[in-house]
């Protein structure tokens, strides 16, 4: 009888949980929806509040007008580019360190350990770090938003938990004895094995600098250097217009219908922009996400 | 006789861990070698721009250099601190940042103990990778959907208002909305996010309990709170206090995205200041003394929630 009726409100419980559960993933889900069919519909229907639920006709206008725009290709080309060499740079720099601090028979690990999370917690701020990549000579070289980025305690710390946790002291024993270097045991033993773990900072890093704006604000003003978000940001938040269609040759009655069609387009366009932008990460993540556990560092400061 | 005797003992200690030493690093300099890059990376971005603080106790000109420029002691700080806009920039910092904390804080851990109780795992996968896709778009997309979504006229957000019979708001226009701009547009976007390092830890709640409780009859929601909760207080103290740290560093490059001439009222914040002042204003060591100001508060507040939990229930940072 007691356990009729506990199953009974454990059944319940599952349901309620399960409504909610739908709920929540339907609110979260909604806004990228809504971005995905405002950029297919005719700006004209947007702009009236027509679009809610469903693609309402169906145009790929907007998608026609951000392609023609140099500016987002340029800022697409430096994205990938930068993307692509801070990730490099990036593991280059923290997978050694997180081996190597992993050790625990290393002489001096835990002053290293304290070196490195003293920064996390406490740091110059903005300016001085601005006056640094200024004196450094990056000022308007691709270099000031790579440079600086490369390497971040938290994504080291989360390496070496992994580390820690993958490979025995017996591993490094046996490889020892077998005459195996350092070296030799950090490249052809540990790397080959940590596949995951090199793929979930490297999505973390590729997020990180594929989203980054700020610095570009900070450090550039050479238009063929502006990153795709930096560019995104004076379309979208400062209301830049971009110079969809040549005027020339037109009649005035056009000319009027042109520019008012253009307002609308605007609009369109930033919803397809902003999916455009997204969409690499987007597609990027799915693949690394079993891994992400891996990416969590429980208690892992300590030790 | 005996002296010479003492002295060659202690000849060959000193030998002894000299070869030691040498061994130690014909063995591990390799190591070493691997840690450099990453050590001279923190030197130069990080130490090296603690180093330069320094400016924030002097009167820093580009031209006389770090070392040349006039020493001013506390001067900028007293400045800032007695400065008409220090009471409302600290006041809209704090508002927005210990909203974020009590709205943002225990969304993600309310959704994991959710979806932990998900019988389905194909289906708590599915509603995962959903919840997860907000955290990877940029700060300026989202800003940039902010914008088009709270526009008066043809924002989603009040064309549902109005569908629902109420009045359209111009919502960035307004300064009183501006934190819970911010705060639920982080929620949406961190929600899913937050939510994996919870359910890791709950991932190491021993189900052999579990099992034993369910024989003596024990509900789900009992299971919840006297199994699971205990479980993963520790990882909750630890996030909690590692917040704590951060209490004044408020993500400015939303709200330097979300700013507009109208709700400056209620969105500037000690960081955009700085920005604002530093970078446009080119006022170096005025900023340099605010930034300054901010880690200590920051540091100060870490180590004291640090030491109250430390206290109080056993988990701490060190």
């Amino acid at each position: 009888m007691a356990m009729q009726r506990q199953t009974m409100s454990d059944k319940t419980f599952d349901i309620i949980n399960l409504v909610l559960l739908l709920a929540i993933t339907l609110v979260v889900l909604y806004p990228l929806y809504f971005t995905v069919i405002a950029s297919f519909s005719d700006p004209y229907a947007v702009v009236r509040g027509e679009v809610l639920l469903f693609i309402k006709d169906f145009t790929i206008e907007p998608y026609k007008n951000v392609f023609v725009n140099d500016e987002i290709w340029i800022g697409y080309f430096n994205s990938i580019v930068n993307t692509a060499v801070s990730v490099i740079y990036n593991l280059a720099l923290t997978i050694p360190a997180a081996f190597v601090l992993s050790r625990k028979t290393l002489k001096g690990r835990n002053i290293f350990m304290g070196f490195f999370v003293f920064t996390m917690y406490f740091g110059g701020g903005m300016i001085p770090g601005y006056l640094l990549v200024k004196n450094l000579g990056l000022m308007n070289t691709r270099w000031a938003l790579i440079i600086p980025a490369g390497f971040s305690v938290y994504n080291m710390i989360i390496a070496r938990t992994f580390f820690q946790s993958t490979f025995s002291e017996e591993l490094f024993e046996a490889a020892k004895i077998d005459g195996c270097s350092v070296f030799g045991i950090f490249f052809k033993i540990v790397l080959p094995l940590s596949g995951a773990i090199v793929a979930v900072i490297a999505l973390y890093v590729a997020v990180g600098h594929w989203n980054s704006w700020f610095g570009a604000l900070l450090y550039i003003t050479k238009k063929e250097l502006y990153p795709l978000q930096y560019i995104l940001r004076s379309i979208l938040i400062q209301n830049q217009e971009m110079n969809v269609i040549s005027t020339e040759g037109m009649q005035n009655a056009e000319m009027i219908q042109y520019f008012m069609r253009r307002r609308y387009m605007a609009e369109g366009m930033k919803y397809s922009l902003i999916f455009i932008s997204s969409l690499p990460m987007l597609i990027a993540y799915p693949f690394v996400q079993k891994y992400f556990v891996k990416g969590v560092m429980i208690g892992a400061i300590k030790g | 006789m005996k002296p010479s005797v003492q002295n060659g003992t202690v000849l060959t200690a000193r030998n002894s861990r000299r070869l030691a030493a040498k061994k130690y690093w014909q063995e591990h300099w390799q190591y070493y070698v691997l840690l450099l890059p990453a050590v001279i990376f923190i030197i130069i971005f990080a130490y090296v721009p603690m180093y330069g603080a320094q400016i924030a106790f002097r009167d820093y000109k580009v031209k006389l250099g770090f070392w040349g420029s006039e020493w001013v002691g506390l001067e900028h700080f007293k400045r800032f601190v007695t400065s008409s806009n220090f009471w409302p920039l600290l006041r809209n910092t704090l508002s927005i940042s210990l909203y974020s904390l009590v709205a943002g804080f225990p969304a993600p851990i309310i959704l994991a103990f959710m979806l932990n109780e998900l019988q389905s795992s194909k289906l708590r996968k599915t509603i995962q990778m959903i919840t997860y896709a907000p955290h990877f778009i940029s700060a300026v997309a989202v800003c940039g959907l902010i914008h088009l979504f709270t526009q008066r006229e043809a924002g989603v957000i009040n064309l549902f208002i109005t569908l629902l019979g109420g009045e359209g708001i111009d919502f960035l226009s307004e300064p009183s909305y501006f934190s819970t701009i911010y705060v639920v547009s982080g929620i949406w976007q961190e929600l899913g996010w937050g939510t994996i390092i919870y359910l890791a830890a709950l991932s190491g709640v021993d189900p052999q309990i579990v099992e034993a409780s369910i024989i003596d009859g024990a509900s789900r929601v009992q299971k919840i709170w006297y199994i699971d909760i205990p479980t993963i207080l520790p990882t909750i103290i630890i996030l909690l206090i590692l917040n704590s740290g951060s209490i004044l560093n408020v993500g400015y490059e939303k709200v330097l995205l979300l700013q507009t001439p109208l709700n400056m009222g209620t969105s500037d914040i000690i960081s955009t200041y700085v920005y604002r002042l530093g970078i446009e204003d080119a006022q170096f060591s005025y900023t340099t003394a605010i930034g300054l100001f901010n880690s200590v508060v920051n540091l100060v507040m870490l180590s004291v929630v640090n030491y109250v939990s430390k206290r109080l229930s056993g988990s701490s940072l060190w």
